[in-house]
């Protein structure tokens, strides 16, 4: 099993503009940027975000071959949506075979959901791979704080994703282990059909979930010992501050929102 | 010196146990010396973690009373106070590490604390100097080896300044190199900074390197004294199932065939200091 390699919010340390932005004004851009994906509609808009999201990524100094990678998951969603739109949008005929017809507005709706679903998700990959996911966390707390105000638990949601961060590579140790530990008694994890293969994990989440419950009993108490008692009086080492180029980045993210409405206005 | 643990007639039992079942700690008396270097030695049920989970509060008595530096561990109100006093270190070095980089994670205590984020700063640095983790600050935890994640477990508890810490068996799980690094690690801190350290055990080694060494079996405190002394009562020791020092053991069965040798030679060099003095003629 190829534990090792699943890449989760994989962060590329660097000390690009957008590696020294803050990840408050980086989250805002993110949401944003895609609220002005979805207000595309036409050529011109498409090709603007486009052109804005590769000299974005130009400007994080992370190879393009890395963002190819983190597109590669979803090939199969963007082809699937890609044939769909292609043969189910009515329009002028292009090409036809049988019950296949090819519009000349399929190939273009077809064209733009394809740019869509891959933007999106390199414009989210932008901020992971240049955001550590624990800067992360600490950006969405502060930003997520007014929300404490309707009793919404801020403080509670991040302790528990940074936690759940930090264990994610422990967990994946100890189920190497597990795994190793049954297959020395004779588990056969590789043969049978889905069911029996499924069956067959039973032996390795059982001990998993059981010594997860262990582990978050002892470092529940650890964190007791270290006086942690919620979000009360509590300081943070590492402070957030919002500099000139954050400002410029969420002006920017806002202009450019802006911009995509009135092509949109336009019908471009 | 004055004392900064301080129990008096204390005992614990579990509340779910069935009566009669004799408690696991049993009319305990105790001080300990601020500065001083305590190893609490036992066999597994004696009782010595429970005792230890009652120095931080984790636990209070069902009888008796604990004092932590003058606070007494019954009043919920002392709590946060008595965990800024002692701080714990665990057997597995994992499950007590709560962030993702080193420094962080020793950030965490002070923090909760609500220390200023400047003085923060200034403490984890330090904190991280004293263990010679300093230069990994930037590191993830899990990558660290077994020694240097109990080191970096050490720091989180200095960086909250405390005055005493107590290292429940913190060495358990560790490979011979990474219990040196520990058990160096806090000689230096006991010696150089002036912290109270009681180290939990089953180690002898580790045990004799203590100042004092108080010996628990059956929820009761059996021997009391400095190492060397305790080590010479061979029979008591072996009765509640623990060994001896091998330097004891061999001195001890010599001495039982006749020869005239002293118990009190813990360190090999000092064994073989004896040894040479006997085939000397």
């Amino acid at each position: 099993m190829a534990l090792k390699d699943i890449t989760l919010g994989q962060y590329f340390p660097g000390n690009s503009l957008i590696h020294r932005l803050d990840p408050r004004s980086k989250l805002i851009f993110t949401v944003l940027f895609i609220v002005t994906i979805f207000l595309c509609k036409q050529l011109v808009s498409y090709g603007l975000v486009l052109v804005v999201l590769l000299i974005l990524i130009g400007i994080s100094r992370i190879q393009p071959k890395a963002y190819l990678k983190g597109l590669k998951p979803i090939l199969f969603i963007v082809v699937f949506a890609a044939i769909l739109n292609l043969f189910y949008t009515p329009g002028t005929p292009l090409w036809s075979l049988g019950i296949f017809t090819i519009t000349r507005e399929g190939l273009w709706k077809a064209g733009f959901m394809v740019l869509r679903i891959l933007m999106l998700l390199a414009c989210t990959l932008l901020l992971t791979y240049t955001t550590s996911p624990i800067v992360l966390t600490d950006g969405l707390e502060r930003l997520l704080r007014p929300l404490k105000k309707v009793n919404f638990p801020v403080h509670e949601l991040s302790m528990m994703m940074s936690i759940a961060l930090r264990f994610i590579p422990n967990l994946i140790q100890e189920t190497d282990k597990i795994i190793a530990a049954q297959k020395a008694r004779g588990a056969d994890f590789d043969t049978g059909n889905l069911m029996q293969k499924a069956k067959a994990l039973i032996p390795i989440l059982i001990p998993l979930f059981i010594s997860s419950f262990r582990r978050a009993e002892e470092l529940a108490v650890a964190m007791e010992c270290r006086c942690y008692h919620g979000d009360e009086g509590r300081t943070r080492m590492r402070q957030l501050t919002m500099a000139g180029r954050d400002w410029v980045c969420i002006l920017f993210s806002i202009a450019l929102l802006a911009g995509v409405c009135v092509l949109r206005y336009f019908g471009l | 010196m004055s004392a900064i643990i301080k129990a008096e007639n204390l005992t614990f039992s579990y509340p779910d146990e069935p009566a009669g079942h004799p408690p696991v700690l049993d009319n305990i008396s105790l001080e300990i010396e601020a500065g001083s270097f305590v190893a609490i030695l036992g066999h597994n049920g004696s009782g010595k973690s429970t005792l230890a989970k009652h120095i931080n509060a984790l636990l209070t008595p069902t009888q008796g009373k604990l004092w932590v530096d003058g606070l007494d561990t019954s009043d919920p109100d002392n709590l946060l106070d008595i965990r800024g006093k002692v701080g714990m270190v665990f057997q597995n070095p994992d499950n007590q590490i709560v962030a993702s980089v080193v420094e962080e994670d020793v950030a965490f205590g002070p923090e909760n604390m609500g220390v200023p984020p400047l003085e923060i700063r200034e403490r984890v640095d330090r904190a991280l100097k004293m263990v010679g983790m300093y230069d990994l600050r930037e590191h993830a935890p899990h990558l660290l080896s077994g020694g240097q994640k109990q080191r970096v477990a050490i720091a989180g508890i200095i960086a909250m300044m405390p005055r005493c810490i107590v290292l429940d068996e913190a060495t358990a799980m560790l490979d011979p190199v990474g219990r040196r690094e520990t058990v160096d690690t806090i000689r230096t801190l006991n010696e150089k900074y002036g912290i109270t350290v009681v180290l939990i055990t089953h180690h002898m080694d580790e045990a004799a390197q203590a100042q004092r060494l108080i010996v628990m079996a059956g929820g009761k405190i059996i021997d009391d004294g400095p190492p060397k002394e305790v080590f010479q009562h061979v029979e008591t020791l072996r009765a509640s199932g623990l060994a001896v020092p091998e330097t004891v053991a061999l001195l001890y069965e010599l001495r039982k065939s006749g020869l005239p040798v002293p118990l009190d030679a813990l360190s090999d060099e000092e064994c073989a200091a004896v040894l040479a003095g006997l085939l000397r003629p």
